[in-house]
C-alpha cells in the first residue's frame, strides 16, 4: 500500500504539450512514472514524447485507462481543468498550477464535493512515491525510499525536509505538497489522515506556513485520534509581519491565530515534535523515532 | 491588492450600495471646492475629512508634523481648507502603519451622516470575506460597528453572526434577511439592510474580491443604511479579468523597492533586519528568514527569486537587497531540484563581478542537483563569499558574520 500514487497509477498530463508541461512530463517519464498520455484540446490523435495526446480527459480515461491527472493548465482555465478531471472519473487529480483565482477554486471544490475524487493542489509540488511513481515537480533523486511521509504546504521546503530525512539515514514513503494557496483540495489534516492510515508510513514531517488554521486542525486531530505516529511539525514564516502576503496567495496573517507561534503552540500541546529551525528536521526525527520506539535499521 | 476608501465606496455605489458621499481631493484649495459641491448636493453642513491610506485606525493616528487626527469633523466650508491642509502632505502613524507611518497624498471630504432625527443613529459591522477552512464565502455581522472585530470576537464571540454563502447558488434572500435580524432592525431600516447586504455581496462576487469590510455601517437617524467606511481587498490572482480594477492600485502606497523588485519579476517584501536573504520558493524562503533570526540576525526582507534562479535573477536580487542600507549580511539559499546548483553558482559569481562592489560578506548556501560542484564554484571564485551545503551550516556562516 502507499498513498495516492503507485506505481500502478496511469497518469495523464492535462496541458501537455505546452512548456510546462512538455518538460515535467518529460522528467516523469524519465523517473519512471506510467505517464499514460496527456490532454490538449483540439491536439488530439497526435503524439507528444511518444505518447498519445487526446481531446478531453474523458477520452484519455475511455482509451488508455489514465485514473491519476496533473495540470499544468494556464491560471485562468485551471479550475475547468480540474473540473472536467473530475467528471471524466479521475480518482486523484493533482493541481500544479499557481495563481487561480480563489472564486474559480470555490467552485471547483463544490463541484468536486460527493464525488469519489481527490484534489491535491493547487499551487504545489505534487505527490511522490519514491521508486514508483513521481506525480510532480519536485528533483525526484531527493527523495530517497523509506517510511517518512512528508506533508508540506511548500515546494522548496519539501525537498529541504526529504533531504535532511535521507541524511538522517532514513527514507520517504510518499510525499504529499498540498499547496499554498488559501483553498486547496486537501488540506493538511485530510493529508496528514492518509498517512496515518498508511502501513508503509511510520511517522510523519508536517510543513505548514504561516495563514489559514489547516495546521491547527491536523494537530487537534492527530491528538484526539490517540497520537498514533510520531510527527515532526515546522510553520515557516515565524518572522513575516502581518497583513503581508509571503509569496503563496495563503501565506498572509491575518488574524492572531494565523501566526506561525500561535500555530506551534497548538501543534507542542497536541504532542507534535515541533522544531524552531527548519535544520532540525532530520534529526528531531530520528529522536522522536526513538522515544515513539520505532526501528529505523 | 489593496485599495482606498474613496474607490472602493466607488465600487460599492456602482452595486446599489449606498454609502456615505465624498469627494476626493489633493489640495486644501481642492477640498473646499468639493465640499462646496457635497453641500450643493447633499445639503450638509458639516464635513468629514479623511486621510486616504491603505491602513486602518486613521481616526485615533496622529499627523506627526501638525497632531490633526487622521479623520476630523468641519463644522463649516471655512473650517475645510485649514483641517485637510493639517492632513494632507503628512505623516499619518496609526496602530496599523508602524511607527513609520504613511504619507498622505489624499483626502476623502465627506458628508455628516451622524445628523439628529426621528430615531437616534447607530453603527453597525458588516463584512464578507472568505472561510478558508469552509472554502466558501460568508458574511459577518454585528451590532457591535466601530470597533476591532477581532477584539469583538475574542471578547463577546456571540455579537457575531455568521452567514455562509454556498458556492454554487450564492446568497439568498432568507440569508440577508437572517442577517438584519440578527442585527435587530426592524421597519424601513430592516428593509434597508436586507437591500443592502444583498448589493455588499454582489460588489463583493463581481470584483473578486477576498474581503469588503464595511466599519460601521450606519443606520441614520431617517432609518437609511449607508456604508461610512469601506476596506476591501482584491484578489491578485484575479486581476486578469479585472483591468479597470487593477488601475486602481496605487504605487505611492507601496515600498519603492517592492515595486522596483515587482518589475524584475521578483516576489520581494522589505522588512527592518539587517541580513538580506534571496531564496528559491516562498516556503523556504519564510524559513530562512526563521534561520536568519535564530542566528541572532533579523530578516531584512522576504525575497523569492522563484523556478529558475538564474545569473539575471540573481543580479536583479541582489542590487534590490543592496539598496536597503539595513542589510549588513546576504544569505542566498538555493535548493537546486530541476535548477542545477552548478548553474545557480556560476549565476552568484556573474551577477557578483557584474556589481563589482559588495561590501557585505555574503553567504551561499546550495544544496541539491550538483551541490558540491557548485560549492567548488564559489570557493574558487576568488571573491569574499562563503558556501555552505548543510541549512545548518548556512545558519553558522550568518552568525559569524554578525559577530
Amino acid at each position: 500500500m502507499s498513498v495516492l500514487v503507485n506505481k500502478d497509477s496511469k497518469v495523464i498530463v492535462q496541458g501537455f504539450t505546452g512548456s510546462e508541461g512538455t518538460f515535467h512530463a518529460g522528467q516523469m517519464i524519465e523517473y519512471g512514472t506510467n505517464v499514460v498520455g496527456g490532454v490538449t484540446p483540439g491536439k488530439g490523435g497526435q503524439t507528444h514524447l511518444d505518447k498519445p495526446v487526446f481531446n478531453s480527459v474523458a477520452e484519455a480515461v475511455e482509451k488508455a485507462g489514465a485514473n491519476v491527472s496533473i495540470i499544468f493548465v494556464p491560471p485562468a482555465f485551471a479550475a475547468d481543468a480540474i473540473m472536467e478531471a473530475a467528471d471524466a472519473g479521475i480518482k486523484v487529480i493533482i493541481a500544479i498550477t499557481e495563481g487561480i483565482p480563489v472564486k474559480d477554486m470555490m467552485v471547483a471544490k463544490d463541484y468536486l464535493k460527493g464525488k469519489d475524487v481527490v484534489l491535491i493542489g493547487p499551487n504545489c509540488p505534487g505527490v511522490i512515491t519514491p521508486g514508483e511513481a513521481k506525480v510532480g515537480i519536485m528533483p525526484g533523486f531527493v527523495f530517497k525510499k523509506g517510511r517518512i511521509g512528508i506533508v508540506s504546504k511548500s515546494g522548496t521546503l519539501t525537498y529541504e525536509a526529504a533531504d535532511q530525512i535521507v541524511k538522517a539515514g532514513l527514507g520517504i514513503s510518499t510525499a504529499i505538497g498540498i499547496g499554498g494557496d488559501p483553498i486547496i483540495g486537501t488540506p493538511t489534516k485530510e493529508a496528514v489522515e492518509m498517512l496515518m492510515n498508511d502501513e508503509e508510513t511510520d511517522a510523519i514531517v508536517m510543513i505548514g506556513e504561516i495563514g489559514g488554521n489547516y495546521e491547527a486542525l491536523a494537530a487537534r486531530w492527530i491528538r484526539e485520534t490517540g497520537n498514533k505516529k510520531p510527527v515532526v511539525g515546522f510553520i515557516a514564516g515565524q518572522t513575516a509581519p502581518a497583513g503581508r502576503r509571503m509569496g503563496h496567495a495563503g501565506a498572509i496573517i491575518g488574524g492572531a491565530e494565523d501566526t506561525a507561534e500561535a500555530k506551534m503552540k497548538i501543534m507542542r500541546e497536541c504532542g507534535l515534535h515541533v522544531v524552531d529551525s527548519p535544520a532540525n528536521i532530520g534529526e528531531t526525527m530520528l529522536e522522536a523515532l526513538k522515544k515513539a520506539g520505532v526501528k529505523t535499521a | 491588492m489593496n485599495i482606498h476608501e474613496y474607490q472602493a465606496k466607488e465600487i460599492l455605489k456602482k452595486h446599489g450600495v449606498k454609502v456615505q458621499e465624498g469627494y476626493v481631493a489633493e489640495t486644501a484649495e481642492e477640498a473646499r471646492q468639493v465640499a462646496q459641491k457635497l453641500n450643493t448636493e447633499t445639503g450638509t453642513s458639516w464635513y468629514v475629512i479623511k486621510a486616504q491610506i491603505h491602513a486602518g485606525g486613521r481616526g485615533k493616528g496622529k499627523i506627526q508634523q501638525t497632531n490633526s487626527n487622521g479623520v476630523v469633523l468641519a463644522k463649516s466650508l471655512d473650517e475645510v481648507p485649514e483641517k485637510a491642509k493639517n492632513i494632507l502632505g503628512g505623516t499619518l502613524v496609526t496602530h496599523q502603519t508602524g511607527p513609520e507611518g504613511k504619507k498622505v497624498n489624499k483626502v476623502l471630504i465627506a458628508q455628516d451622516v451622524y445628523y439628529p432625527g426621528d430615531s437616534e443613529p447607530k453603527e453597525y459591522y458588516l463584512s464578507v470575506l472568505l472561510d478558508r477552512a469552509k472554502g466558501c464565502n460568508v458574511i459577518m455581522a454585528s451590532t457591535e460597528g466601530g470597533m476591532d472585530i477581532e477584539e469583538v470576537a475574542e471578547k463577546t464571540p456571540e455579537k457575531i453572526h455568521k452567514e455562509w454563502i454556498d458556492p454554487a447558488i450564492g446568497l439568498q434572500p432568507f440569508q440577508a434577511r437572517k442577517v438584519a435580524f440578527a442585527l435587530r432592525l426592524e421597519g424601513k431600516a430592516f428593509k434597508e439592510m436586507v437591500k443592502f447586504i444583498g448589493s455588499l455581496y454582489e460588489a463583493y462576487v463581481s470584483t473578486d474580491s477576498s474581503m469588503f469590510e464595511i466599519n460601521p455601517v450606519l443606520k441614520t437617524s431617517d432609518d437609511q443604511i449607508l456604508a461610512v467606511d469601506a476596506k476591501v481587498n482584491l484578489d491578485d490572482n484575479a486581476l486578469f479579468r479585472h483591468k479597470d480594477l487593477a488601475d486602481l492600485r496605487d504605487l505611492s502606497e507601496e515600498d519603492p523597492l517592492e515595486v522596483e523588485a515587482g518589475e524584475s519579476g521578483l516576489n520581494y517584501v522589505k522588512l527592518d533586519g539587517n541580513v538580506g536573504c534571496m531564496v528559491n520558493g516562498a516556503g523556504l524562503a519564510m524559513a530562512t528568514m526563521d534561520i536568519i533570526k535564530l542566528s541572532g540576525g533579523e530578516p531584512a526582507n522576504f525575497l523569492d527569486v522563484g523556478g529558475s534562479a538564474n545569473a539575471q535573477t540573481v543580479e536583479a536580487g541582489f542590487r534590490i537587497i543592496l539598496k536597503d542600507p539595513n542589510v549588513k549580511a546576504i544569505l542566498i539559499n538555493i535548493f537546486g531540484g530541476i535548477v542545477r546548483c552548478d548553474r545557480v553558482a556560476n549565476g552568484v559569481v556573474e551577477a557578483y563581478k557584474k556589481i563589482g562592489d559588495i561590501k557585505v560578506p555574503i553567504i551561499v548556501r546550495l544544496q541539491g542537483t550538483n551541490a558540491e560542484e557548485g560549492a567548488k564554484i564559489i570557493e574558487e571564485s576568488g571573491l569574499k563569499v562563503k558556501s555552505a551545503i548543510l541549512l545548518k551550516d548556512a545558519a553558522e556562516r550568518v552568525e559569524e558574520a554578525l559577530a
